[in-house]
């Protein structure tokens, strides 16, 4: 079970960096460019809140979930649970679960709700004998709201809808008892009209179980209505940071007002500023762009933006972005 | 399942086989005689007390072709069961576990792929002490497995990257849990498939052993019928009961089995479909009537 007082420091990243190289050479034994996926992102998840991270496609969002999750080893830096560095071992598992993006993919199409939720249960001690196991399984499945129990644990997979095996996918994460949930745009491929339900359900449970919950999504909107934190990434490095009300109403950082802009936003009647106008492109993550990585699509940009990569600058209390135009001594320069 | 017995190429590939295992379970009790027991009337035509004639030396040709089932699909099935379990093995640990693992797996698989099976299957057959159903089984399945394996790996590659593998990582699964529970299951149409080719392929290896003599002369196969025929020279004598129906059968059977792997092809991959199925074809029919 959970053991975490609510406000503990429950799972950490220290200046964590991914590349990903090709297994193989290029042709004539000539080594591709690792893609860096993940560049010295640093990041801690609290009991009982919920983190938001948000960024557009391809910014290493899910990679920094799998890291966490340990699916693979960072290439450097290291993950800390409760202040003590970890390895991919059981125990690991049995205190971080992932809920991963597809709930069409991330269940097995060969086996039963019953399978997937009584194998962690097994896995990890929490159930021996066969009754325990039928008991805690129906318990899960109440949690998430799939009633009447008995029918949903028979089914397939694919006897049930988008939203229902998502649900499956969190009770499979829950089995576990862990104290970090990490969600990986949980709802994104899911029904617009049953997201909402899916998030409530979320933030419920971590409420109710005191998890530490990071829930990636490119949906800034959503991270502010469901998060207390959020995590702006870009290109790979995290660029702004701060309570999900400042980030929303007073974002430091030009991708982050990019970002809003770009949320549709029925309160908003005002025009399009010239800032929205230009988005350009995600950069190449095999020759990131220099300086600052957002230089090249960023409205304000100045000549330092290019050459020099910009440092963690405070804002306010706990909202901290990394961009020049709150570096004082470049601003004075 | 009622889609499977819709498709026209499995029923009769179904019917064909549960013939020919019939015939191999109780075609015996019968026949009744025995395959190998002589009389004095050699190579007389089919009549009223052998069905199919007899052979040179008077054995009874139809006791041979129903006991000659048994070991003829006897070793096909038990060579497919050796070989698929090698491939499945070979394929699913290379593939999941990958690099170095993989890389001599590979190896291994291409090294048997590249061997020409027959002359292989011919040498190996000729060094062995005894050649017994068992051992022959074994020499096919060991030049008959890499195909599958090939098949496995590449289907595991694209599989272990799944979400509900990397989910299953997560939640703490072993490899070998995730090898056998997560992945094998999914791959089990491929399975099928390239077992029951094999299955043919080791019935038509059998028979070519048992013709060229290599495997045990002295137990009754559809294989060992035709090299007896061959040897006595049925052919030139016109005994055309002799060896047809051994030849009929290991054709029959290779239909069989072939039918229904296209069968399954054609589920498993619609775009393979050459018949349309009735309900189509009947929206078709009223189409052009109206």
């Amino acid at each position: 079970m959970s053991q975490s007082v609510p406000g503990d420091e429950v799972l950490t990243a220290e200046h964590v960096t991914k590349h990903f190289t090709a297994s193989r050479g290029g042709r004539f034994g000539r080594r591709r460019p690792p893609v860096r996926a993940v560049e010295d992102v640093s990041l801690s998840l609290t009991a009982g809140r919920i983190t938001a991270m948000v960024g557009e496609s391809g910014c290493g969002k899910s990679t920094v979930a799998r890291l966490l999750a340990q699916i693979y080893p960072p290439t450097s830096g290291r993950i800390l649970l409760h202040g003590r560095p970890v390895g991919r071992s059981r125990d690991y598992r049995r205190q971080v679960q992932m809920v991963f993006q597809d709930p069409f993919a991330s269940l097995n199409p060969f086996h039963k709700v019953h399978y997937h939720l009584a194998r962690p249960l097994k896995l990890h001690g929490h159930a021996r004998t066969a009754a325990e196991v039928d008991e805690q399984v129906a318990e899960l499945l109440e949690r998430v709201s799939l009633t009447p129990v008995d029918q949903f644990m028979h089914k397939l997979p694919h006897e049930l809808s988008g939203g229902q095996r998502q649900r499956v996918a969190i009770a499979r994460a829950l089995a576990v008892r862990p104290v970090a949930l990490i969600a990986d745009e949980p709802v994104s491929m899911l029904d617009v009209s049953i997201r909402l339900g899916v998030l409530r359900l979320l933030e419920q449970l971590a409420r109710e179980e005191n998890l530490a919950l990071l829930y990636i999504t490119h949906d800034i909107a959503s991270a502010r209505y469901f998060a207390d934190d959020i995590l702006v990434m870009y290109a790979g490095q995290l660029i702004e940071q701060g309570s999900s009300e400042k980030v929303t109403d007073d974002p430091a950082h030009p991708y982050t007002r990019l970002l809003l802009s770009a949320a549709p936003d029925p309160d908003r009647v005002e025009e399009h500023s010239d800032e929205t106008t230009d988005h350009g492109e995600p950069p190449s993550l095999i020759s990131p762009p220099s300086g600052c990585r957002f230089h090249p699509r960023c409205p304000v940009a100045m000549p330092t933006c290019s050459t020099t990569v910009p440092t963690r600058a405070q804002v306010a209390d706990a909202h901290w972005t990394n961009c020049h135009l709150y570096d004082q001594a470049s601003v004075d320069a | 399942m009622r889609g499977i017995l819709r498709s026209p190429k499995i029923v009769a590939g179904l019917l064909i086989l549960a013939f020919f295992v019939v015939l191999a379970l109780f075609g015996p009790l019968l026949v009744g005689a025995d395959p190998t027991k002589t009389n004095s009337v050699g190579l007389a035509g089919p009549s009223a007390a052998h069905w199919l004639g007899t052979t040179q030396s008077g054995q009874d040709v139809l006791a041979q072709v129903v006991y000659g089932a048994r070991i003829s699909m006897g070793v096909g099935v038990l060579s497919a069961v050796i070989a698929t379990a090698l491939s499945i093995v070979v394929g699913l640990v290379g593939g999941y576990v990958g690099g170095v693992v993989d890389e001599v797996l590979s190896l291994i698989t291409n090294i048997f792929l590249v061997l020409p099976a027959l002359p292989l299957v011919i040498v190996l057959a000729g060094y062995l002490p005894s050649r017994g159903v068992m051992s022959v089984a074994a020499v096919i399945a060991v030049t008959g497995w890499a195909w599958g394996a090939r098949v496995l790996r590449a289907q595991t590659l694209t599989l272990r990257g799944r979400d509900y593998v990397q989910a299953a990582k997560a939640g703490g699964e072993r490899p070998w849990r995730i090898v056998f529970a997560e992945i094998l299951p999914v791959e089990f149409p491929v399975i099928a498939t390239s077992f029951l080719a094999t299955v043919l392929a080791a019935i038509l290896a059998e028979a070519g052993l048992s013709f060229l003599g290599l495997a045990n002369l002295s137990t009754v196969s559809w294989g060992t019928m035709l090299y007896f025929a061959q040897n006595n020279q049925a052919l030139l004598v016109g005994a055309w009961w002799w060896f047809i129906p051994p030849g009929l059968c290991i054709a029959l059977i290779g239909a069989g089995l072939g039918l229904l792997n296209f069968g399954i092809d054609e589920i498993a991959n619609p775009r393979l479909r050459t018949v349309l199925p009735k309900r189509a074809r009947r929206a078709r029919r009223a189409e052009v009537v109206s």
